[in-house]
C-alpha cells in the first residue's frame, strides 16, 4: 500500500493523527485527519484527480491554493476543489469524468431561504498572511473593531509553509524566526484583540458598486459585509509558464509543492525538477531536500538565478543542479511528468540547438514568479470603497516585507478613522523600502587572514535585507549596517580586547546558512569546521564521510563526521564538525547530501510550443492564441469569446499573464493590449449559498 | 484625416450592425461599420444570454425572430461556424391565473405568423421539464423551435463573414458629427476620420439617440440596465429556455436555460428599471434571482455560479423596435430600440435593412414597417418583454 505521508521531518512537528476510510473510485483508503482531498489522494499515490470534460486530458493540481480549479472532483456528488475542502471519514471520491451531473433533488421540496445577513465593520481584512495579520495587530491595539476573513483554515497564509528562518530585520520584523513559528506568534497576538473578528474558511467573492463585499462565510453561508475601510492583503498567485506538457500531472506551483510537502506533510514526488531561480524556486528545492526528495534540477533563464544568493548557494552546495541561462522545452510523459526536456539559451534567450537535454523525473515545480492578487483593490478603487492593499497584493516582496507592509497599512488605517492621530514614523517607510528591495550587488569572497584561534567565515557575499548575525553575536564581533541592513557582514577580530570565543550563535542564527566556525585551537593543520545543518539528525553520524564543498558548490575535500551536536533551544538547527586540511578550512561552507544526477538516455523528441495550454480551464493552446494575435487580433475579449480563453472557474487567473506573453512574444507591444474586465465571482459558489440556504458544516476532521 | 467613400455606413458592430454589415456586402454595397470599441459585438452583445426565439407577440417580431431563427440554425451548415446553436425550445411557465390568461392570449396571432407554439398543461409540461416545481404549476406555452446559440461566437462569425465579403470595419473610433446637405446624409466625422456615404445606418443599440441627436432627431431609445450570471457547466438536464413572467419586488420576470456548453445562464428584470448607463455589479442580484430560480427548479440550488455581469437593454415605451427611414434626414436608416432582443433579432432585421436599402422591400415588409416605424405613437404593450 502507498503511503506517501512524511512521519519525520527536520524542522516541522508531525504531530500523531489518527487515520480513517475514504474511497477512491470505489477502493477503500486511508486519510490522516487534517488532509484535504487533495493532500490525501496524494498521499495515497494518487495525482491524476480527473478529466478535462473539453478532451478527457488527465487533470492534478495545479495552485493547490483555492485559485485555478484544476483540481476538481466529486466529493459524495458535489463538485468540490479538493485542495480546499478536507477529507471525511467514509466520503467518496470519483475523478470528474465529462461534466458533472448535478445532483437531483425533489423538485416539491423548496429549502428555506434565510434573509442574507448583513455586518458592518470599521475595516474589513481580506487575507490572514504575514500583511493582514500584521495590520490587524495595529488596528486590534487601538481598538478598531476589524473584520479579518481568510479562504484556508488556519492563519498565517505563506509563512505556514515556510520551514526556513526569515530574513530580515530582527528588530522590525522577526528575522531569524522561521515562517511558521512567525505564523504562530501573530495568530496569538491576534488572538489578544476581542475587537478583532477572524473567520477562517472565508473566501471573498466579490466588492459591489453599493461598496458591500460579499463573502463565503466558513464555506458554509453567504453574507454581505459593509466595512468603512477595505484592505486587501490577499497575497500573490504563482504566475503560470507556456510549453509543451505544461497541462500534464505532476506540473504545478511551487507553491502547490510547499502546500503538500509542509502544511500536509505529503512527500508527493521522488525526482523533483524546478524552473525558475526566484526565492520561491530555490526555497521549494530546499525544502524538497528537508523532506527526502530528490532535486534533480533547476533552470533559471537568465545568466543569474534572482532568489537571494544565500538560497541557491545552499542548494548548489547540498547537490543540486543549478543551470542558469536553461530553459524548459517540455514536460514529458504519457498521462503524467516522466521527465523534462532543456536546453541551453542565448544572451537574447533564444533556444541554443544541439543543447537539448532530457532528465527523468516525475514532478515539475513551476517557479517564474508571482503576481499581485489585486482584483478586490482595483474593484474598491473602482467603486469609490476606501481601500488599501498591504503585502504581495501591493508589491511582490519577501514575507518579511509583508509584515511591515502591512504593520504600516494597519496605522495608515487606524490613522484615516481618526483613532491614531500622530504621524506615521519616517523610518517606518524606508524600512519597508529597504525590506522589499530586491538582491544587491554580490562581493567577492574574503575571510580573515590568520589560521589561528577560532572565528566565523562568513559566506554572505550579496546585499540582502537581513540581519540577525549582527543581533546575536554576544561581543558584537559581527556588525551589519543600523542605517542599511542591506549591507554585507563585518566581523571584526576583536572588540574591548575580546575576540570570538567559538559559542556557535551567528552560525545556527543565519538564516542563509551562511556562517561556519572555523576553529584553529586543537590542531592548526586541521582545524574543525562547525557547519550549520537542517535535515533530520539520524541522516548523519560521527564517523560519515561526507564531501565538503565551497560556497558554489565545489568540492574541496572529503572528511569524516566528527560529532553532531543539536544545541537545547537552538530551534532544530544541527551543527556538524568536520576536520579538514587548513587550506580549505575557511573555504568550506556546507556538505552535499545529493548524488550526482544523471540524465537519461533517451533521445530527445522536439515538440511544437504551439502545444502548450495558455487556458487550462478551457483548454486553449498557444497556437490557438498565436494565430489570433497574428491575424491583427488585439483584444483579448475577442480572443476569450473565439476560444473561450478566460471563461473558465478560475476567471482568468492563470491565462491573463500568459496571453500577454503571447503577445509579446509577436512584438505588439502592451499599450495595443485590450484586458479582459475581471468580474465576479472569485471563486464558483453553490446559487443556493446566494438565496441563503446554509452549506452543512464539515465535521469529524478538523485539525485540533 | 482619412477620407473614404461608402455606399452605407453603419454605427455599431454589435448584434444588428454586424449582420446588417454582412448582408450588405454580400449585396455587393460598399460597407464601413464605425465601432467605439476594439473588437465586434463588445457593448451589448456579448452580455446578451444567448436566447433565441420567434415567440413573441406581435406580427413583425414573429416575423423577423423566424427570419433570425432561420439563419441561426442554419448558420453552421451554410457557414462552417460552429455557434453553439441549440434547438432547446422556449417555455413560458405560469403559476398564476394571470400568466396564463396573458399566454393563452397571445397563442392565436403567434400561430397566425407560423410560430410553431403550444400550451402544455402541468402534467404535460413536467414530462419536458421534470425539474420544475410542480406546486400551483398550472402549465405553460412550448415553442419547440425556438433556441439559443453563442452571442459571441455568432457576432465574431458575421464580423468575419462580412470582412470575407468586402465590409470595412473601423474599431475604437467614435462617431463625433454626421454631415448633412441639404436634409439628407452624406457622411459620418469620427476622431480620425471623414467617411461619406449616402446612406448611414444607426445600430448604435443603447446608445442609439445620442447618434440620432446628431442629426437632429429624438427618438425615445434609453437603456435600462439588467442583470446576468453564468454557471459551472453540468450535464445536460433540461432543453428550453424557461421564462417567469411573475413580478416580484425588485424583478419583473426572469429566464434562464442550460447553453450548448452545458453551462446554466440567467438574467432578470429590474423592477422597477434602472435606466442609464451604469453596468457595475450590485450585490442585490444574486439574492434575488438565485431564490426566484430555486423556487422554480429546486434543483439549481447546487449548481455554482461563476461569472456575473450587466448589460443594457435599449428601450423603447412599448417595447417594440424602432426600424425605418428617417423622414426627417434622407438616408438615415434606424435600427435601434430592439429592447434587449438585438440578437435575437439581429440577422432577420440585418436582412429587412438590407432590401430597404437595396430598394427591393418583401411582401412582409410593409406590415412589419409599420409596427416597428420611428413615428409610431407608441402606446401599446409588449407582453413578453
Amino acid at each position: 500500500m502507498i503511503d506517501n505521508r512524511l512521519y519525520k521531518h527536520p524542522i516541522l512537528p508531525v504531530e500523531e493523527k489518527p487515520l480513517f476510510t475514504f474511497y477512491f473510485q470505489g477502493k477503500e483508503l486511508k486519510a490522516r485527519e487534517g488532509e484535504t482531498i487533495a493532500s490525501a489522494l496524494f498521499a495515497n499515490g494518487i495525482r491524476i484527480l480527473s478529466y478535462h470534460h473539453r478532451d478527457g486530458a488527465p487533470q492534478g493540481i495545479f495552485c493547490a491554493n483555492g485559485q485555478c480549479a484544476q483540481c476538481l472532483v466529486l466529493a459524495d456528488g458535489f463538485p468540490v476543489k479538493s485542495c480546499m475542502e478536507f477529507i471525511r471519514p467514509g466520503m467518496k471520491i470519483e475523478p470528474v469524468v465529462g461534466l458533472p451531473e448535478l445532483p437531483a433533488v425533489n423538485p416539491e421540496e423548496i429549502p428555506e431561504f434565510k434573509p442574507i445577513e448583513q455586518l458592518e465593520f470599521s475595516v474589513l481584512i481580506i487575507g490572514g498572511g504575514p500583511a493582514g495579520l500584521s495590520a490587524a495587530i495595529e488596528l486590534g491595539q487601538r481598538g478598531v473593531d476589524c473584520l479579518l476573513v481568510d479562504d484556508k483554515h488556519r492563519l498565517g497564509g505563506k509563512l505556514v509553509l515556510q520551514t526556513h528562518r526569515f530574513f530580515g530585520s530582527v528588530d522590525a520584523v522577526f528575522a531569524g524566526t522561521r515562517g511558521i513559528d512567525i505564523a504562530t506568534r501573530l495568530e496569538n497576538e491576534i488572538k489578544k484583540f476581542p475587537n478583532v473578528s477572524v473567520w477562517l474558511r472565508s473566501t471573498a467573492l466579490a466588492v459591489f458598486s453599493d461598496k458591500k463585499v460579499g463573502i463565503l462565510k466558513e464555506g458554509t453561508k453567504y453574507v454581505l459585509v459593509k466595512p468603512k475601510i477595505l484592505l486587501v492583503a490577499t497575497g500573490a498567485r504563482e504566475k503560470s509558464l507556456a510549453f509543451p506538457g505544461n497541462d500534464l500531472p505532476g506540473v504545478y506551483g511551487a507553491g502547490a509543492f510547499q502546500t503538500l510537502v509542509n502544511r500536509d506533510l505529503v512527500k508527493p514526488t521522488e525526482r523533483l525538477f524546478i524552473v525558475g531561480g526566484g526565492n520561491v524556486g530555490l526555497i521549494a528545492g530546499y525544502h524538497a531536500l528537508q523532506a527526502g526528495i530528490q532535486v534533480v534540477g533547476l533552470v533559471e533563464v537568465m545568466p543569474e538565478v534572482g532568489g537571494y544568493k544565500v538560497h541557491k548557494d545552499k542548494l548548489a552546495r547540498l547537490g543540486v543542479p543549478i543551470l542558469t541561462s536553461h530553459t524548459i522545452l517540455s514536460a514529458n510523459g504519457k498521462d503524467s511528468v516522466e521527465s523534462v526536456t532543456i536546453a541551453r539559451v542565448d544572451e537574447k534567450f533564444q533556444l541554443i540547438p544541439g543543447t537539448e537535454k532530457t532528465i527523468k523525473c516525475d514532478t515539475v515545480l513551476i517557479a517564474v514568479g508571482l503576481d499581485p492578487v489585486n482584483e478586490f483593490y482595483l474593484k474598491a478603487r473602482e467603486f469609490d470603497l476606501p481601500v488599501y492593499a498591504a503585502g504581495d497584493a501591493e508589491e511582490i516582496a519577501e514575507a518579511s516585507a509583508a509584515i511591515f507592509s502591512g504593520k504600516i497599512r494597519g496605522l495608515e488605517i487606524a490613522r484615516a478613522l481618526g483613532v491614531y492621530t500622530g504621524e506615521i514614523p519616517e523610518d517606518w517607510y524606508r524600512t519597508a523600502e529597504i525590506l522589499k528591495s530586491r538582491p544587491g550587488p554580490t562581493y567577492s569572497e574574503q575571510y580573515p587572514e590568520k589560521e589561528e584561534g577560532v572565528y566565523p567565515a562568513i559566506h554572505c557575499l550579496q546585499e540582502i535585507p537581513c540581519d540577525p548575525c549582527s543581533a546575536v553575536c554576544p561581543r558584537k564581533l559581527i556588525e551589519v549596517d543600523r542605517s542599511d541592513i542591506r549591507k554585507i557582514p563585518v566581523y571584526y577580530d576583536e572588540k574591548d580586547g575580546k575576540g570570538c570565543t567559538g559559542c556557535e550563535r551567528c552560525v545556527v542564527f543565519c538564516p542563509g546558512l551562511a556562517i561556519t566556525l572555523v576553529d584553529y585551537r586543537k590542531n592548526p593543520e586541521f582545524p574543525e569546521v562547525t557547519i550549520p545543518f537542517e535535515f533530520l539528525k539520524e541522516t548523519i553520524n560521527p564517523g560519515d564521510e561526507v564531501i565538503l564543498v565551497d560556497i558554489s558548490g565545489q568540492e574541496l575535500a572529503r572528511s569524516r563526521v566528527n560529532s553532531v551536536k543539536s544545541i537545547k533551544g537552538n530551534d532544530r538547527t544541527i551543527l556538524v564538525k568536520v576536520s579538514v586540511p587548513k587550506a580549505v578550512a575557511r573555504k568550506v561552507s556546507g556538505l552535499r547530501i545529493q548524488p550526482e544526477i544523471k540524465e537519461i538516455e533517451e533521445k530527445y523528441q522536439s515538440r511544437i510550443p504551439d502545444e502548450a495550454i495558455i487556458c487550462r480551464c478551457e483548454r486553449v493552446t498557444a497556437g490557438e492564441i498565436r494565430k489570433l494575435i497574428r491575424e491583427g487580433v488585439r483584444d483579448i475579449n475577442e480572443i476569450k469569446a473565439i476560444t473561450r480563453a478566460g471563461m473558465g472557474p478560475c476567471g482568468a487567473k492563470t491565462c491573463t499573464p500568459l496571453v500577454h506573453r503571447l503577445f509579446q512574444e509577436e512584438g505588439v507591444p502592451e499599450s495595443e493590449i485590450i484586458d479582459q474586465p475581471k468580474r465576479p465571482l472569485f471563486i464558483e459558489v453553490p446559487l443556493g449559498l446566494f438565496a441563503g440556504l446554509e452549506k452543512q458544516k464539515e465535521t469529524g476532521n478538523e485539525p485540533r | 484625416m482619412s477620407r473614404a467613400e461608402y455606399d452605407v455606413i453603419v454605427i455599431g458592430a454589435g448584434s444588428v450592425g454586424t449582420p446588417t454589415a454582412l448582408f450588405l456586402a454580400q449585396k455587393g454595397f460598399k460597407v464601413l461599420v464605425i465601432d467605439r470599441n476594439p473588437s465586434p459585438g463588445q457593448s451589448s452583445n456579448k452580455r446578451a444570454i444567448g436566447g433565441l426565439r420567434a415567440t413573441h407577440s406581435d406580427p413583425a417580431k414573429i416575423r423577423l425572430g423566424l427570419r433570425s431563427l432561420k439563419i441561426f440554425s442554419t448558420w453552421k451548415e451554410t457557414y462552417g461556424d460552429d455557434i453553439e446553436w441549440l434547438q432547446g425550445g422556449y417555455c413560458f411557465v405560469a403559476y398564476r391565473e394571470e400568466e396564463e390568461k396573458t399566454l393563452k392570449s397571445v397563442l392565436p396571432v403567434q400561430k397566425k405568423y407560423g410560430l410553431k407554439i403550444d400550451w402544455l398543461e402541468a402534467d404535460e409540461l413536467r414530462k419536458l421539464l421534470p425539474d420544475l416545481n410542480p406546486r400551483g404549476l398550472r402549465g405553460g406555452t412550448y415553442s419547440p423551435e425556438d433556441g439559443h446559440a453563442s452571442p459571441l461566437l455568432a457576432v465574431e462569425a458575421f464580423y468575419r463573414h462580412a470582412l470575407r465579403a468586402g465590409a470595412e470595419f473601423r474599431f475604437r473610433e467614435n462617431v463625433r458629427e454626421l454631415v448633412t446637405e441639404g436634409g439628407k446624409i452624406s457622411g459620418v466625422v469620427t476622431e480620425t476620420g471623414r467617411y461619406a456615404a449616402p446612406v448611414v445606418i444607426n445600430a448604435a443599440g443603447a446608445w442609439a439617440a445620442e447618434i440620432a441627436r446628431m442629426a437632429g432627431m429624438e427618438i425615445p431609445v434609453k437603456p435600462d440596465s439588467h442583470e446576468a450570471a453564468v454557471t459551472e457547466p453540468v450535464k445536460r438536464f433540461f432543453d428550453p429556455m424557461i421564462v417567469d413572467l411573475r413580478p416580484v419586488k425588485g424583478s419583473a420576470n426572469y429566464y434562464f436555460y442550460q447553453h450548448a456548453t452545458g453551462q446554466i445562464i440567467f438574467c432578470i428584470t429590474p423592477n422597477p428599471s434602472i435606466w442609464g448607463f451604469d453596468e457595475r455589479e450590485t450585490s442585490e442580484f444574486l439574492p434575488m434571482v438565485s431564490r426566484r430560480m430555486i423556487e422554480l427548479m429546486p434543483r439549481l440550488q447546487n449548481i455554482r455560479v461563476r461569472r456575473t455581469w450587466r448589460g443594457l437593454y435599449p428601450m423603447t415605451p412599448d417595447g417594440f423596435p424602432i426600424v425605418g427611414w428617417s423622414k426627417e434626414v434622407e438616408g438615415f436608416l434606424l435600427a435601434v430600440g430592439m429592447c434587449g432582443q438585438g440578437f435575437m433579432l439581429g440577422p432577420g432585421v440585418a436582412e429587412l435593412l438590407t432590401r430597404l436599402v437595396a430598394g427591393q422591400p418583401g411582401p412582409d415588409d410593409e406590415e412589419i414597417l409599420s409596427y416597428l416605424s420611428p413615428y409610431r405613437n407608441f402606446v401599446s404593450e409588449e407582453k413578453l418583454k
